[in-house]
């Protein structure tokens, strides 16, 4: 990718950075913390990697998107909305009893959301699913589902991870957002998935490593990724959580909650600012 | 009786995907329990449709949710303790939540198992079932009419749980039975008492009606082979015209067909209602027919039950 759209990225990634903001200080509640550490990967996704069509939801060839780390839905929501799916301004509904944005992903609620997830390890059997189903079908579609760091401690993610290996299911990306942070603490100090690369790597996967806010690396990854035959990929994506806010950078304490009206203010100034330097 | 027929509904359900795996739609999970709940019938035949997802129930059922998203009817399968049990809660949110159409085919249910004893016996996946928005449940009562369900699971859209026994029952319907989700069956007419019956427990609850004739009591017998949605008006009719019902289930009294129809008489035409079932404890190996009477699962408790609801109907002076 070249330098200038390397630029245009950058600069969605702060929009559904902002997104995920509006969101969650207008809900009073919600996870900008893993929602800002994930939202470059997302970002990359959404507006270079996948075949998606707005105006065509469903098309059954579309590449899948299943966010088994759910509770980072206002970053999906915030790319959705910046791609087209639902008008931006329906953000700030986020979590509100008429809203299309439920707390946590809904395949009936929201247009371009390809499964409901929120319930942590369950999002990737879905995913595995839908590759098996594409396969099935001799279709080209590609099914990418990211991970919490957190979330594989949940033992449903080791009996899918299973499942795709031995299926070769080549046709399945998984992202493992790697900010090291969960609700109580860092990973190795609630219970250690480590290490991450090896374990996926025994139950058959090709593993990349990269940095999860590196659009350069980013796109070498998923790159590399459709280059791998026979195996899923697992990319081990390292990232901060809270990224682009200052005062919510790794900080576990910003896993689930708002912000309050100040913190909201300084949130939107940080983005603007980081906005308008990409403008220069 | 030398000439009732006998057969698992366990049988039914692999006869019966066979007969729908002609349709390109269709694909069969299991979880490494093939020879047991049937699906190798479907295997034998449609190798390419079949799926093993290997001891690992909760991703299977997330594996058949994908599937269905893509375009798929799914039928998943495992034994009852396991694919409501363990896989509770992503038949809940990965199924029924998004309502993809997967069927869960649940084989082994209630006592009846046998030998394999308490941990294997569930008794407790009707009322598992039963809370879940969406879920449709089926229940049948022998093999004719388990092997229409599947098909009729296989119409409707949405999520459907069936529950199949390992036991061989005797054949209570006849060979040009026709099902029909959500309708109850009345087998026998009587105005003293009802008997609600499901699964294998309609053929004690006909047993049971023989004998209460016999006795000077005229019993209706009530197949409700779809739990839920429930066949409301078949049961208010019987609770009007009869007055007292008893319910017949192999499972826990607690949430499956005794819960679902006294909360429904309750709202609508409150009737005493006599629940028998698994009394609220846990099973234990021996033989399936043994154990059916050490746990009360028989004609002989029915008519007893229906004895007493009679007798709680008059006190009341209904």
């Amino acid at each position: 990718m070249d330098e200038n759209r390397k630029k245009e990225l950058k600069k969605i990634a702060v929009n559904v950075r902002k997104g995920v903001i509006e969101g969650t200080f207008n809900a009073k509640s919600g996870h900008p913390g893993g929602s800002l550490s994930i939202a470059d990967i997302v970002t990359y996704l959404y507006f270079e990697k996948m075949n998606v069509d707005p105006k065509n939801p469903d098309d059954e060839n579309r590449d899948r998107f299943v966010l088994s780390k759910g509770h980072t839905a206002p970053a999906l929501y915030a790319a959705l909305a910046h791609r087209g799916f639902f008008p931006v301004e329906l953000l700030k509904t986020l979590r509100k009893p008429d809203s299309i944005l439920q707390g946590h992903p809904s395949m009936r609620y929201t247009p371009g959301v390809d499964m409901s997830t929120g319930s942590l390890g369950q999002g990737i059997s879905a995913a595995c699913g839908m590759a098996l189903g594409g396969k099935l079908q001799g279709k080209s579609f590609k099914v990418y589902v990211p991970l919490g760091d957190g979330e594989i401690e949940e033992g449903q993610v080791w009996e899918a991870a299973m499942f795709a290996g031995n299926r070769k299911l080549d046709n399945l990306v998984a992202i493992v957002d790697y900010n090291n942070l969960q609700i109580d603490g860092s990973l190795d100090e609630v219970n250690s998935p480590y290490p991450i690369k090896e374990k996926f790597e025994a139950f058959n996967w090709n593993v990349i490593e990269i940095n999860g806010h590196c659009f350069r690396e980013i796109e070498e990854a998923f790159n590399k990724a459709d280059e791998c035959k026979d195996k899923p990929t697992c990319i081990v994506a390292h990232t901060t959580k809270g990224k682009g806010v200052s005062f919510m950078e790794d900080k576990c304490d910003w896993h689930g909650s708002a912000p309050n009206a100040e913190q909201y203010a300084q949130a939107m100034a940080e983005l603007d600012a980081a906005m308008a330097e990409l403008e220069v | 009786m030398a000439d009732v027929i006998k057969c698992a509904t366990r049988d039914a359900y692999g006869a019966a995907l066979k007969e729908l795996g002609s349709r390109d739609d269709i694909l069969v999970l299991d979880a490494d329990l093939a020879k047991a709940t049937k699906t190798i019938t479907f295997k034998k035949e449609f190798p390419d449709k079949f799926i093993d997802c290997g001891i690992a129930e909760g991703n299977m059922m997330g594996v058949a949710a994908g599937l269905a998203t893509t375009g798929y009817t799914v039928f998943a399968s495992s034994f009852a303790m396991f694919a409501a049990g363990r896989a509770f809660e992503q038949v809940r949110n990965s199924i029924a939540y998004p309502n993809l159409n997967v069927k869960i085919g649940a084989t082994h249910a209630g006592i009846s198992v046998g030998e394999d004893g308490a941990s294997h016996q569930c008794c407790e996946d009707i009322a598992l079932m039963r809370s879940i928005p969406n879920m449709v449940i089926i229940n049948p009562a022998d093999d004719v009419e388990a092997k229409q369900a599947v098909i009729a699971a296989a119409e409707h859209e949405g999520p459907v749980y069936m529950r199949f026994g390992r036991l061989a029952v005797p054949r209570v319907n006849a060979e040009d039975y026709k099902f029909e989700l959500g309708k109850g069956v009345e087998l026998k007419a009587g105005n003293d008492v009802t008997i609600v019956a499901s699964g294998l427990m309609v053929n004690e609850a006909l047993i049971a009606a023989e004998s209460l004739k016999a006795e000077g009591i005229d019993a209706r017998v009530i197949n409700i082979h779809t739990i839920k949605p429930i066949d409301k008006d078949i049961l208010v009719k019987a609770a009007k015209e009869t007055g007292a019902i008893v319910t017949a289930e192999e499972h826990s009294i607690i949430g499956g067909l005794g819960g679902a129809v006294a909360e429904a008489l309750a709202e609508e035409y409150p009737v005493p209602v006599i629940r028998l079932g698994v009394n609220d404890t846990f099973g234990k190996s021996g033989p399936a027919l043994e154990l059916l009477k050490i746990y009360g699962l028989d004609a002989e408790n029915i008519v007893k039950k229906a004895k007493a609801a009679v007798e709680l109907k008059h006190k009341l002076g209904k």
